[in-house]
């Protein structure tokens, strides 16, 4: 039982000797390799946490919520509405929401700003997300000035700031009293953004979608199923711009790789004769090569891997900030629940390891095939 | 000590953290619950529809929400996701209260 | 001994330009002696070498190898003679591993690696325990005044040093005959009396030796048992 593990270790030494005479050449190409690897499962880890986080935590999003248009765009709605829409049949509640955006031009940035009817909120006060506070610099008890769209700025205290932990939702948010909201952006009384229904039987969604449709033809319901449907989209991975900028980078990879591994020199040529003539046999041979691919694609694997699960889940992906904040100027940082899809990881592994230890094996095929006369010849 | 020592054990290492990795994941999974508790609960209070991922326009703020082909509205130096964003430069008023507001900046 | 009966080889049989390199040698080649087959270079005494070491198939003829230890193959008894034309690759492989130590004319070692490694490289896929084979292999170094050179790499040694460790490299598995191709083409009168008187050594203790050489050091030397002259693939002058 000995004398094959003997085997086998004694054949990873010389591939290690070997791959260590070209030490500058084979560091650098685990280190793209390791490069890649990581990039392409930090992506994957990242976007399968949000996927997880959006599927959790909207499941408590509104059974449906219903805009209206107006000119081919979302415009504030009667709240009166939200009675009409009561009376419908399966319907089990309406509430209206109130929120809008602000564009602060100090720090230039988006906020949303949100009605609630909260009894903890204290008049002429506001809570705020982790992302404000950090843009405003301003803890609890600070004072933020907002400008009206009326023109005339208002000042209010910041009661509370937001959870850390619900940063993932709230960083931007500005939640104040309803009233406020109205003299913020200046809209009249008996408007609201639009209307939070909750079905009694959410398989009767789409029956009371088409009943508020035909009533208010202006009217676009956006079902839950819907809205978690457009997260699966967005964090599609397959389809993303990353995607489209990384395949670039993995396919110059793949031919540098190709051309590395598959291009056998004169010099390997003669090695694999030297060592068929000296009493290894073909499976030998290969057994070496398939060490120095495994060996070189697997380190990098494991090692690509681990780096992204830090990266994405310790780091909070800190190295995508800048494609992901895109023109964005308050950056939410949350700190991601740790998902590992199995199927993925099987196929990061697939699409690496495989094809680089493949690449490392074929080409020798032949050239292990070799009648052990041949170094004599030469 | 031998060459496949040293690389065996390396590889080895690599499979324990590997292994630590799979635990971890699972066991913060098991808490995540908690974690998601305070977002949750302003999830169903506000009745809100979206996360919070990208700010800098109602198109990537609130995708559920936003209509169709409305991107880019709302920050003045906003880019346009569409190619002809490339042509049609921001007016330099981009908008009319904008002109209330010096500090923000104009596009050239 | 080793006995080879009407042994032809033709490279490229079947296609348009048949090669015949070596036709028709029958040959005993007597145990514990040296034997030199002389020759230009051309005369079909590599190939024979390959033929008898077990590296190529002849097209035709049978070649016994005589005394084999027990247990080269399996179910081979102590002393059995062994037709090995028609055995697979996997035997000959075995058989050349422990029967043959080859040297080679352009010493064929491993660039890069060091003379340790170069040296105990025929015995790893036999799966033997690593140390065994590194005090063995110290030892032979050792013996050829090489015991400075054993962790350094064979990029670094003269040609005189170079052939010795892959005389080192032959003789690590011990085995039972020595097979060496123009071993002195690339030494200068010194060195390659200094390798004849080595054959001695190795003659002395019991091994098999032959040499395939054009060289009047080798095929003329006291040392030279048996020399079988060869020109266009035939034997025409030897025993």
């Amino acid at each position: 039982m000995r004398a094959p593990i003997q085997r086998y270790r004694n054949i990873l030494d010389f591939a290690l000797s070997s791959l260590l005479r070209r030490k500058g050449r084979n560091l650098a190409l685990i280190c793209v390799y390791t490069l890649v690897v990581f990039v392409l499962a930090s992506l994957i880890f990242f976007v399968q946490a949000l996927k997880r986080e959006a599927r959790e935590l909207l499941a408590q999003a509104p059974d449906m919520v219903v805009q209206r248009m107006v000119a081919g765009r979302h415009d504030p709605m009667p709240a009166a509405q939200a009675e009409a829409i009561r009376g419908i049949r399966g319907v089990e509640a309406v509430q209206p929401r109130l929120w809008g955006y602000y564009y602060d031009p100090v720090f230039g940035g988006n906020l949303t700003v949100m009605a609630t009817e909260d009894a903890a909120l204290a008049a002429d006060s506001v809570w705020i997300g982790q992302g404000v506070a950090r843009s405003m610099r301003v803890k609890e008890g600070d004072l933020i000035t907002l400008r009206g769209y009326a023109g005339l700025p208002t000042l209010f205290a910041v009661q509370k700031i937001l959870a850390e932990d619900s940063e993932l939702v709230s960083s931007d948010l500005v939640l104040m009293a309803p009233k406020e909201v109205q003299a913020l952006f200046n809209l009249p009384d008996g408007l609201a953004t639009d209307l939070a229904v909750t079905a009694g039987n959410p398989r009767e969604l789409p029956t009371i979608a088409a009943k508020i449709v035909e009533q208010f033809p202006d009217a676009r319901p956006i079902l839950k199923a819907e809205i978690l449907r457009t997260y699966e989209a967005i964090f599609d991975w397959r389809g993303g711009l990353m995607v489209v900028v990384l395949g670039s980078a993995i396919l110059s990879f793949i031919i540098f790789a190709w051309d590395k591994a598959t291009g056998l020199s004169a010099e390997e040529r003669k090695e694999i004769g030297i060592l068929k003539s000296i009493g290894w046999e073909s499976a030998d041979v290969l057994l070496l090569k398939f060490w120095e691919g495994s060996v070189v694609s697997l380190t990098a694997f494991l090692a690509g891997v681990l780096l992204a699960y830090a990266h994405v889940f310790f780091f909070s992906a800190t190295l995508f900030e800048h494609a992901l904040k895109g023109w964005s100027v308050l950056f939410p940082r949350y700190r991601l629940v740790p998902v590992l899809d199995g199927y993925q990881l099987t196929v990061l592994f697939f699409l690496t390891v495989l094809p680089y230890t493949a690449a490392t094996l074929v080409p020798c095929w032949r050239a292990a095939t070799v009648d052990p006369d041949a170094a004599m010849r030469s | 000590m031998r060459k496949s020592t040293l690389c065996l054990s390396l590889l080895g290492a690599l499979l324990a953290l590997f292994a630590a990795m799979l635990l971890h994941a699972q066991s913060v999974q098991a808490q995540a619950v908690f974690q998601r508790q305070s977002s949750a609960a302003l999830v169903s209070s506000l009745g809100l529809t979206d996360l919070c991922l990208f700010t800098e326009a109602r198109y990537t703020r609130h995708p559920a929400m936003a209509d169709r082909h409305a991107a880019f509205q709302d920050h003045p130096m906003g880019m346009d996701h569409f190619p002809s964003g490339s042509l049609v430069t921001p007016p330099t008023f981009p908008r009319p209260h904008a002109r209330a507001h010096p500090a923000i900046p104009q596009h050239p | 001994m080793i006995e080879l009966a009407q042994v032809v080889k033709t490279y490229q049989a079947g296609l348009a330009t048949p090669f015949t390199a070596v036709a028709g040698v029958t040959l005993t080649i007597p145990d514990g002696k040296l034997t030199v087959l002389k020759g230009p270079s051309g005369s079909g005494k590599t190939t024979l070498l390959t033929l008898i070491g077990c590296m190529a198939r002849p097209t035709s003829g049978r070649i016994h190898l005589h005394g084999l230890p027990a247990g080269t193959l399996p179910h081979l008894a102590a002393g059995d003679p062994l037709e090995i034309t028609s055995l697979p690759e996997r035997f000959l492989t075995a058989i050349r591993r422990r029967t043959f130590g080859f040297i080679f004319q352009q010493f064929n070692l491993i660039r890069g690696i060091s003379v340790l490694e170069n040296v105990t490289l025929p015995t790893y896929p036999t799966g033997e325990d690593h140390r065994s084979v590194e005090a063995r292999a110290v030892e032979r170094l050792e013996s050829l005044g090489l015991a400075r050179h054993i962790r350094g790499s064979v990029d670094r040694l003269s040609g005189g040093e170079a052939q010795r460790v892959a005389i080192a490299r032959a003789l690590i598995n011990d085995p039972a005959v020595i097979i060496a191709d123009e071993p002195t083409a690339h030494l200068d009168s010194r060195l390659s009396e200094d390798f004849m008187a080595l054959m001695g050594q190795f003659e002395a203790a019991g091994k098999t030796l032959l040499i395939a050489s054009h060289d009047p050091i080798v095929y003329g030397s006291p040392l030279a048992d048996l020399v079988i002259e060869m020109r266009d693939g035939r034997i025409v002058a030897g025993p």
